[in-house]
C-alpha cells in the first residue's frame, strides 16, 4: 500500500489533481477555523452587495485623521460620481426636460455641464414619456452631484441631547485620510454577498464542505452497492446473476432522477437533511457501476490467473478480493470519483427543483445555485452569486479527474513506465 | 522412463460438455471415455478448437461437466464444497499455455509461491524453512530464488515464468499433473529445456502426466499413451508408436503430414 502511494506521488498528473483537491479541502477545514461565523447569518441589508472592502463609515470618522495632499484626488472623487452614462443620461435630461441644443452641452467639460445641470433641473417638471424610475434615476442623481466641484470639507455635527441643537463636533476636509488600520470596524467581502446579505465567501466555504460530504456518502454508497452486486453477479454467476441483472435492469428502464425527485418528495422537506438526500442519491446511481463491474468480472473470470488460484486453493472471497478486484480497482476509482461529481451534480439537479436538503442550517452548492437562480443573480450579473460556486464544481471535478488519471498508471503495472 | 503401473487413478465416462443453448449449442466434448493409469503419461493431441482445453478444465475441475462421470483413485469425483475442492487440487495440478497470464500482476512471486507451501500444510512452517522451499525448488528449475525475491512475474520472460510454474509444481507434488500446451507459447530453445525439466520433475517425484498439445512430435517424444481429439471426440487412441507409426485414422494422418520435415518437401495437400 505504501509502495502504490509513493508511485501515486511520482505521477505528476496525481500530484497536480491532488494538490488542487487537498487545497480546496483545507480551505474548508481551516476557514472556519479562522472565521468562525456561521454561514448563514445574515449581515447585509440589501441583495448583491459587491465583492470589496467595507469600512464602517461612523468610526472612520473618528479615526485619526492624515492630511496628503495627492494630485487627481479630485478628478478621482468627480469620476467616481460621475461616470460616463452618468453624462449622457444629464445631457438627455437637459436635451428633453431643459430644452437646451445638443451642442450646447459637452459632457467632457464637468463644469460646465454641472453648470447646466444645476440651472436646469427640477425634479417637480414632468418629462413626457419618462418612466417613474427614470425620474427616481435623476433625483438620485441630483443628491449626488451636489456640491461636486466644491472644495469645501464636510461639518460633523451631533445633535445636543437637552436642546436638541446640531453642535459642529469636526470638520472633515478634503484632503483628511483615515489609515484603515486604525479605523475600528473594516469587513471585507471578497466575494460580496448574496441576495440574503449573507457572507458568500464564508457560506461558500461551508457549501463546499457539505457538497463534498454529499457526494462522497452518494458516490461511496453508490459504488459498494454496484460493486458488490457485479462482483456476486459477475463471478457467481448464474440464478444469483440472473436476480441481480433483473434488478439492475429495472433501475435503469426507471430514469434515475425521476426516482430521485420521487423519493426526495415523498421523504418530506422535514426529513430530508444532507445525510438522507445523499443516501437517496447514493441508493438511485448505483446501476451504471453494476453493470460495468459485472462485464468486466466476467471477462475476468475465466482467465488462468483465477483458475491458478482456484488451484492454489483460495476460497471465492479471497479471488474475488485478490484476482479479480485488483484488476477492475482503477476502473471502480473512476468509477467512484465520477459518482462523487455526479452525486455534487444531481444534489444541485435537486436543489434547483426545490428538493434540496433543508435550507435553515447549511448551505450546499446546488442551494446557492439555487439562490442566485431564483435572484435572478445571472440576469443582473451578479456574477459572485454563481460563478465561484461553478468554479468551485469545475475544480473538484477535475482534480478528482486528474488524480484518476495519475492513478491508472499505478493500478496497471504493465503500463507502468 | 516409462514407469506404468496397472493402478487406475483417473477415469473419465462419457463426458460431456455443451456450450449455449438452442440454436447457440455448442458441443465441445462429446462422449468422452479416458482412462489413466499411475505413472503414465498421455497426450492428448489435437487442432485448435478440438475441445481439448475444454476437457482438461472438466477433470480439473474448473467447469462444470455436462454429462458423465470423472472417477478419482476409484471413487467418484465428489468436488461439490470448497474444502473437498481444495483435497482434490492437493492431488491434480496444472500449467496452462499462456504464461503472461497464468499469473496475477499484483501478486509477487514469492506469494505464488508461498500459496503453494501452505496448500501442502505447511502455513506453520517458520519463515527460514519457506524460504529455503522456495529456493529449493527455483534451483530444480535453474532459476535463483535470490533475484526472484520481492519481483513481479511480469518482470520475467516467458520461459522463466513457466518454469517458475514448474517450480510451483515440484512445491505441491500433485499426483497428476494436466500440462495445457506448456510449450506452445516458447521458443524452441526454452521449449527442449522446459520438457526436460517436466520430465525430471516426474521422475523426482513419480507423477502422471496428461499433456494437452497440438504438436504430434512432442506427443511422440514424451507420451506412452496418446490419444487424438477431432471435434470433441477421441477418434484414436493406442500407445504412441502405434498412434504415430501406423495411423489408421486420416485425421491422425493429417496431423502427422502437417509436421514440418526438414529434409522433406512440406506436404500441404492435406490443408
Amino acid at each position: 500500500m505504501s509502495y502504490l502511494l509513493q508511485q501515486a506521488f511520482r505521477s505528476g498528473k496525481f500530484v497536480f489533481g491532488f494538490s488542487i483537491f487537498a487545497t480546496i479541502l483545507l480551505i474548508v477545514f481551516i476557514y472556519p477555523l479562522v472565521i468562525p461565523d456561521p454561514p448563514l447569518e445574515i449581515i447585509g441589508q440589501g441583495t448583491f452587495f459587491e465583492p470589496g472592502i467595507y469600512v464602517n463609515v461612523y468610526d472612520s470618522i473618528r479615526a485619526p485623521t492624515y492630511i496628503l495632499n495627492l494630485r487627481g484626488a479630485a478628478a478621482n472623487r468627480i469620476a467616481s460620481r460621475l461616470n460616463q452614462a452618468d453624462r449622457l443620461a444629464m445631457k438627455e435630461w437637459l436635451m428633453a426636460g431643459g430644452g437646451i441644443a445638443e451642442d450646447e452641452i459637452d459632457i467632457e467639460d464637468t463644469a460646465l455641464l454641472l453648470g447646466l445641470w444645476v440651472n436646469h433641473y427640477s425634479p417637480t417638471k414632468n418629462v413626457p414619456g419618462m418612466t417613474n424610475a427614470r425620474r427616481n434615476y435623476f433625483a438620485r442623481l441630483d443628491i449626488s452631484l451636489r456640491g461636486l466641484l466644491s472644495t469645501e470639507g464636510v461639518s460633523v455635527a451631533v445633535k445636543n441631547p437637552d436642546t436638541g441643537v446640531l453642535e459642529e463636533t469636526s470638520f472633515i476636509a478634503q484632503s483628511d485620510y483615515a489609515n484603515i488600520n486604525q479605523v475600528a470596524n473594516v469587513r471585507v467581502l471578497p466575494l460580496g454577498t448574496d441576495n440574503f446579505g449573507r457572507d458568500m465567501l464564508t457560506q461558500l466555504v461551508a457549501a463546499t464542505r457539505v457538497s463534498l460530504i454529499i457526494g462522497f456518502i452518494a458516490g461511496l454508497l453508490a459504488t459498494l452497492i454496484g460493486l458488490a452486486l457485479g462482483l456476486l453477479g459477475g463471478y457467481i454467476g448464474g440464478i444469483v446473476d440472473d436476480v441481480i441483472m433483473f434488478i439492475t435492469n429495472l433501475f435503469i428502464v426507471i430514469p434515475s432522477f425521476v426516482l430521485l425527485i420521487l423519493i426526495s418528495f415523498s421523504i418530506g422537506q422535514e426529513k430530508r437533511g444532507a445525510i438522507t438526500v445523499a443516501l437517496v442519491i447514493g441508493l438511485t446511481s448505483w446501476v451504471w457501476t453494476a453493470r460495468a463491474v459485472r462485464s468486466q468480472v466476467i471477462s475476468l473470470r475465466n482467465r488462468d490467473h483465477v483458475n491458478l488460484s482456484k488451484l492454489s486453493g483460495h476460497s471465492i472471497g479471497y479471488i474475488i478480493v485478490s484476482d479479480i478486484f485488483p484488476y477492475i480497482a482503477s476502473y471502480v476509482v473512476m468509477a467512484f470519483i465520477l459518482q462523487i461529481s455526479s452525486g455534487i451534480l444531481a444534489e444541485a439537479g435537486l436543489s434547483i427543483l426545490g428538493l434540496g436538503p433543508r435550507t435553515t442550517e447549511f448551505p450546499t452548492l446546488g442551494l446557492m445555485m439555487n439562490w442566485a437562480m431564483i435572484y435572478q443573480a445571472q440576469i443582473l450579473g451578479k456574477w459572485w452569486a454563481y460563478l465561484p460556486v461553478l468554479i468551485i464544481i469545475a475544480l473538484i471535478t477535475f482534480s478528482m479527474n486528474l488524480m484518476n488519471t495519475g492513478l491508472d498508471q499505478i493500478f496497471n503495472p504493465a503500463l507502468r513506465e | 522412463m516409462k514407469r506404468k503401473s496397472n493402478n487406475v487413478c483417473l477415469k473419465a465416462e462419457g463426458l460431456t460438455k455443451v456450450f449455449g443453448f438452442g440454436r447457440r449449442k455448442t458441443l465441445a466434448v462429446d462422449q468422452v471415455d479416458l482412462t489413466l493409469y499411475e505413472g503414465e503419461v498421455i497426450s492428448i493431441v489435437g487442432e485448435s478448437g478440438s475441445g481439448k482445453t475444454t476437457l482438461a478444465k472438466m477433470l480439473l475441475g474448473l467447469i462444470s461437466v455436462t454429462e458423465g462421470e470423472i472417477y478419482f483413485k476409484g471413487q467418484k469425483r465428489d468436488i461439490s464444497t470448497h474444502r473437498k475442492k481444495k483435497e482434490y487440487w492437493k492431488n491434480i495440478q496444472a500449467i496452462f499455455q499462456d504464461p503472461f497470464s497464468s499469473y496475477n500482476i499484483f501478486r509477487k512471486i514469492d506469494a505464488v509461491l508461498l500459496d503453494c507451501i501452505h496448500m501442502k500444510g505447511g502455513k506453520r512452517l517458520p519463515h527460514d524453512k519457506k524460504v529455503a522451499m522456495m529456493a529449493e525448488a527455483c534451483s530444480f528449475v535453474n532459476l535463483k530464488f535470490e533475484e526472484l525475491t520481492n519481483k513481479y512475474p511480469f518482470e520475467l520472460s516467458g520461459g522463466q515464468m513457466q518454469r517458475l510454474m514448474i517450480a510451483r509444481i515440484f512445491l505441491l507434488k500433485p499426483t497428476i499433473l494436466l500440462a495445457d500446451e506448456p510449450t506452445s507459447m516458447i521458443d524452441a530453445c526454452s521449449r527442449a529445456t522446459i520438457l526436460d525439466m517436466l520430465m525430471k520433475l516426474r521422475d523426482e517425484i513419480g507423477m502422471t502426466v496428461i499433456f494437452i498439445t497440438h504438436d504430434i512430435g512432442l506427443a511422440y517424444y514424451v507420451s506412452d499413451k496418446v490419444y487424438i481429439m477431432e471435434k470433441g471426440k477421441f477418434v484414436e487412441s493406442g500407445t504412441a508408436d502405434q498412434v504415430i507409426l501406423n495411423p489408421t485414422q486420416p485425421y491422425t494422418q493429417r496431423l502427422l503430414s502437417d509436421v514440418p520435415k526438414i529434409y522433406e518437401e512440406w506436404d500441404l495437400s492435406t490443408v
